[in-house]
């Protein structure tokens, strides 16, 4: 079972994980969109920690719906209301219990993944979020650390790909042969994930 | 003051403060006359950068929330996920709606629209048909 400080350090290796990618993420952001993917998420995630700190949630869902409704609050570009959803939805799903089960967070997840693609209109194959989402989350019934991997798959795959959603989609066939940035800090979240699984 | 006679509220939302603002003044200017309907502008992110700030977007609505519903118009790219997202977890007054429309000439619409006391239906669809009215 997963009690509310895993999610809580959850969210924490997360803000490590952007803090640390910030620069690459920023970098993989200039050639298909407007440059400021890392320094968003990285605003983002820092508020989340502090809002965290500030009033500790109780619960792991109420962890998650902080996280997202700070990240909606304070990330600025299109990151914020997609991963805000994703937490706040995944949250909303973990209920009020105090521990949760991995069946639970996989489930959850799935749901908030669903919500992410519900809000962008956007499918796997498109050259977002959900081509590191979608095969990541469909991985969590192994283990954590094959859906961070899955993840990690899912974001290099989406160099090939042309955009067909946001502003790299206005690139047309020059969005190809870019790593997606959304699909990468995707895997990061995931990545920090399976880092506290152990 | 009676339902019947509440307006319908207009929030702009854009990246840019600067477009949001002009936008708002432009409408109000080409919809005056009578009674302007309440426009609100909600541009840029809380450091004055371009960017959408969802708790601007939220306080909009609700100061040009008058009981007859807000339109909302948005740009592109965040501005329309986070009036998106904020409309699923129902952060915005009842009777908010998210338009499909041009910004520019749809809140000029908009805004002429709700100024002639139209309810909520008519000034979504007076934004809305603004795409249809061509150019060349």
């Amino acid at each position: 079972m997963r009690d509310t400080d895993f999610f809580r350090r959850w969210m924490t290796a997360t803000a490590a994980a952007v803090e640390r990618e910030a620069d690459r993420l920023t970098e993989l952001d200039s050639p298909i969109g407007d440059a400021d993917h890392g320094s968003n998420l990285m605003r983002g995630f820092t508020a989340v920690r502090a809002a965290l700190e500030a009033e500790p949630p109780q619960t792991p869902g109420a962890v998650l719906q902080l996280a997202g409704r700070t990240l909606i609050s304070t990330v600025g570009g299109a990151s914020g209301p997609l991963y805000g959803t994703l937490l706040r939805r995944t949250g909303k799903e973990l209920g009020e219990a105090a521990e949760v089960s991995d069946e639970a967070v996989r489930q959850a997840l799935y749901a908030g993944v669903g919500a992410v693609a519900q809000l962008g209109g956007a499918a796997p194959g498109d050259k977002t979020m959900l081509d590191a989402l979608v095969p990541g989350v469909a991985a969590l019934s192994t283990s954590y650390r094959a859906a961070a991997d899955a993840a990690e798959n899912g974001a290099l795959a989406t160099v090939p790909m042309l955009a067909r959603k946001g502003r790299a989609s206005y690139l047309g066939e020059r969005s190809i042969g870019h790593q997606d940035p959304g699909a990468t800090s995707s895997a990061l979240l995931l990545g920090a994930l399976a880092e506290v699984a152990g | 003051m009676t339902a019947a006679a509440a307006v319908v509220g207009i929030v702009l939302v854009s990246h840019s403060a600067a477009v949001a603002e002009s936008v708002a003044a432009l409408a109000a200017g080409l919809a005056a006359g009578g009674a302007v309907a309440p426009i609100a502008a909600a541009g840029g992110t809380a450091d004055g950068g371009l960017g959408t700030n969802a708790d601007r977007v939220v306080a909009a609505a609700r100061e040009v929330d008058r009981g007859a519903g807000v339109v909302l118009l948005v740009d592109l790219g965040s501005s329309v996920l986070t009036v998106r997202a904020l409309l699923v977890e129902g952060e915005l007054p009842e009777g908010a709606r998210l338009v499909d429309a041009p910004f520019l000439e749809g809140a000029v619409a908009a805004v002429v629209a709700a100024s002639t006391g139209a309810p909520l239906d008519a000034v979504a669809a007076a934004a809305t048909e603004a795409y249809d009215y061509r150019k060349s």
